[in-house]
């Protein structure tokens, strides 16, 4: 996880359901390059043709409501979006985000200081989110340090294997005495 | 026993305390509980890959895991064979025996319910975000993602926060044609569909109490759209009724404490309420059945399904409705029970033979239309009358349909109408 993220803005509007993320007909695709194509198909077109690596997503209320699917934030980090801010989020896709290592932050009031285009500026650790061309910013409450655990190994399965290895080398006999 | 700050525990409260092993949690803190349950459907397919990538080689415990396909059943795409086959594969690599394939298939949650795989202060989690009708149980379910899906199966566990609660405390009696499902489509139209995000909602109060287990189910499974991370019912003797013959292991009865500490209480009386709908394009956007009535709203195609009404009970109800009338012309009406059993249920009681001399479509059980991507697909503009729970821009296929939710008896009545119709005013 990087301490201070910056990236291209894309705006969002509230209450953008996971259906508007990736539509019900996409979701038999496992490949995470096959699912980008449709990200966002119906609430922000262009996005997956223009997205590039590193580019932030800032949306309003209630970001990523709707059902668990993993889908849309795969396809969101198969973009390599840098990172996704919004006023708040729906439960399970702050979940899912988090678990795959994509930097997810609830900032409220973050959606009204920023527009298509901006740079932003993200202090993971101090806490702030700052619109780098108007100088505006918000300071958003620390994140958890489960979670920022969770960022820093990459993700969840980085996580876990890390925990069932050291589970098995700890199960395994020691090495035989130095004589 | 010891309290903190002098309050009691919430029902949520209590179950994550019991699963953690912690004498007292309070909301806020992040608790590492003991899996009861999980449940995968075809999304549990995203599971295999970080199951193995995870250096996962058993499943934490195979009894306690359940695989039900729902979505699209049996396969209709050539992607949906595939996840089928994945998790058909992977089911007998890790020897998981509770699969709940083509031929014992149904909606997952309905799986759950009606084998009694979650039972009172479990904790169960489910790769679907309905996975909240189980708390009516008096179990702590809710939904998770795939990945997160491959920690619980490697390790028989996973984190969580514990949520404060909202009480519904719900009193009165309903009237004639007013159901369940119009309690908690106007619950939602207060609540809203963030107006729980991260929280438990707990139903109490002697309206509660008196309701059966279908339609304690159809109450939490629209705790989903209030953003709730469950929703929740104290088990009492219905449960344990509905349970006995079923459960598959051991209950857990736990209950709120006389001073739990809510973060807030909304007061509810049915007595009087008319029934409800709510109009595109979100769950909250409720208003009375009869206003809209009034406005003589045209439907295309009417869905009586999904795991919110789709059981025996609301397929009786929508029968009896039907008998002796015709599905409209120029509207399609679709049946869909929410398992094999309930379709075999149907067939026995002459269910399925009333709708289709209505002119209705019954199929096999399954999401079938409530989520656009498997069959009932709307055209653009077109408008449909569902039982389901989600009216979300592109639902059910074109995002410029229209999705009106509703009771089974008011989508029937409308199926017979034409138009969105008050079920009162059939009888
Ligand atoms: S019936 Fe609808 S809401 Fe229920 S699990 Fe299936 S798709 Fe989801």
């Amino acid at each position: 996880m990087q301490e201070i993220i910056e990236g291209r803005v894309w705006t969002l509007g509230r209450d953008v359901d996971t259906d508007q993320i990736i539509s019900g007909k996409y979701l038999t695709i496992i490949d995470p390059n096959e699912l980008k194509k449709h990200v966002f198909e119906i609430a922000l077109p262009e996005f997956a043709s223009e997205a590039r690596a590193g580019d932030i997503l800032v949306a309003d209320e209630n970001f990523g409501s709707g059902s668990s699917r993993e889908h849309a934030p795969q396809a969101m980090r198969a973009i390599g979006v840098g990172a996704v801010v919004a006023d708040s989020f729906a439960r399970i896709f702050y979940r899912n985000a988090i678990n795959l290592g994509i930097p997810t932050i609830e900032a409220r009031g973050v959606r009204a200081i920023f527009e298509k285009g901006d740079t932003a500026r993200i202090e993971m650790r101090g806490g702030r989110v700052t619109n780098v061309r108007t100088g505006a910013s918000i300071a958003f409450p620390p994140i958890p340090a489960h979670l920022l655990g969770l960022l820093e190994a990459g993700g969840l399965v980085e996580k876990v294997r890390q925990e069932l290895a050291s589970r098995k080398a700890a199960a395994s006999p020691p090495p035989p005495p130095v004589p | 026993m010891t309290q903190r700050n002098g309050h009691g525990m919430t029902l949520a409260e209590k179950v994550l305390a019991r699963v953690s092993g912690e004498e007292h949690v309070v909301p806020g803190q992040i608790v590492e509980g003991a899996v009861d349950l999980a449940m995968m459907h075809e999304q549990g397919a995203q599971t295999v890959g970080p199951f193995h990538q995870m250096g996962a080689e058993k499943v934490w415990d195979p009894d306690r895991v359940v695989i039900a396909i729902d979505h699209w059943v049996p396969a209709s795409t050539e992607g949906a064979a595939v996840l089928h086959r994945i998790l058909r594969k992977f089911a007998q690599e890790t020897s998981l025996p509770h699969f709940y394939d083509v031929g014992q298939h149904g909606i997952c949650h309905q799986i759950l319910a009606e084998n009694g795989w979650v039972v009172p202060g479990d904790l169960a989690v489910g790769t679907d975000s309905h996975t909240n009708m189980l708390g009516a149980m008096g179990a702590l379910a809710t939904g998770i993602g795939p990945t997160e899906m491959a920690a619980v199966l490697a390790l028989g566990r996973l984190w969580l926060k514990v949520p404060s609660t909202i009480q519904i405390r719900v009193r009165g009696t309903f009237g004639d044609g007013v159901t369940a499902k119009d309690l908690v489509l106007r619950v939602l139209g207060e609540v809203k569909t963030t107006g729980a995000t991260y929280k438990s909602v707990e139903f109490t109060g002697p309206t509660i109490a008196g309701l059966s287990m279908p339609e304690r189910f159809t109450i939490c499974n629209m705790t989903t759209e209030m953003g709730a991370k469950t929703g929740m019912i104290a088990p009492d003797e219905a449960t344990f009724d509905y349970l006995r013959p079923i459960a598959k292991h051991a209950m857990h009865p736990l209950a709120a404490d006389a001073d739990a500490a809510y973060e807030k209480t909304i007061d509810v009386d049915v007595t009087g309420m008319p029934p409800m709908v709510a109009c595109p394009y979100s769950p909250d956007n409720v208003r009375p059945l009869p206003d809209v009535a009034r406005e003589h709203v045209k439907v295309d195609q009417v869905f009586l399904g999904s795991c919110t009404n789709a059981r025996i009970e609301d397929l009786r109800e929508g029968a009896a409705l039907m008998k002796g009338s015709k599905v409209a012309k120029g509207v399609r009406f679709i049946v869909s029970p929410a398992s094999t059993k309930i379709y075999d249920q149907c067939l026995r009681e002459g269910i399925i033979e009333t709708f289709t001399d209505a002119g209705a479509v019954f199929t096999n059980s399954s999401c079938s239309a409530c989520f656009g991507g498997n069959m009932g697909i709307l055209a653009p503009d077109e408008v449909c009358a569902s039982s389901s729970n989600r009216n979300f821009p592109g639902r059910m296929g074109a995002k410029e349909a229209r999705i009106y939710l509703m009771s089974p008896a008011a989508v029937v009545a409308t199926a017979i109408r034409g138009e969105i119709t008050d079920p009162r005013t059939m009888r």
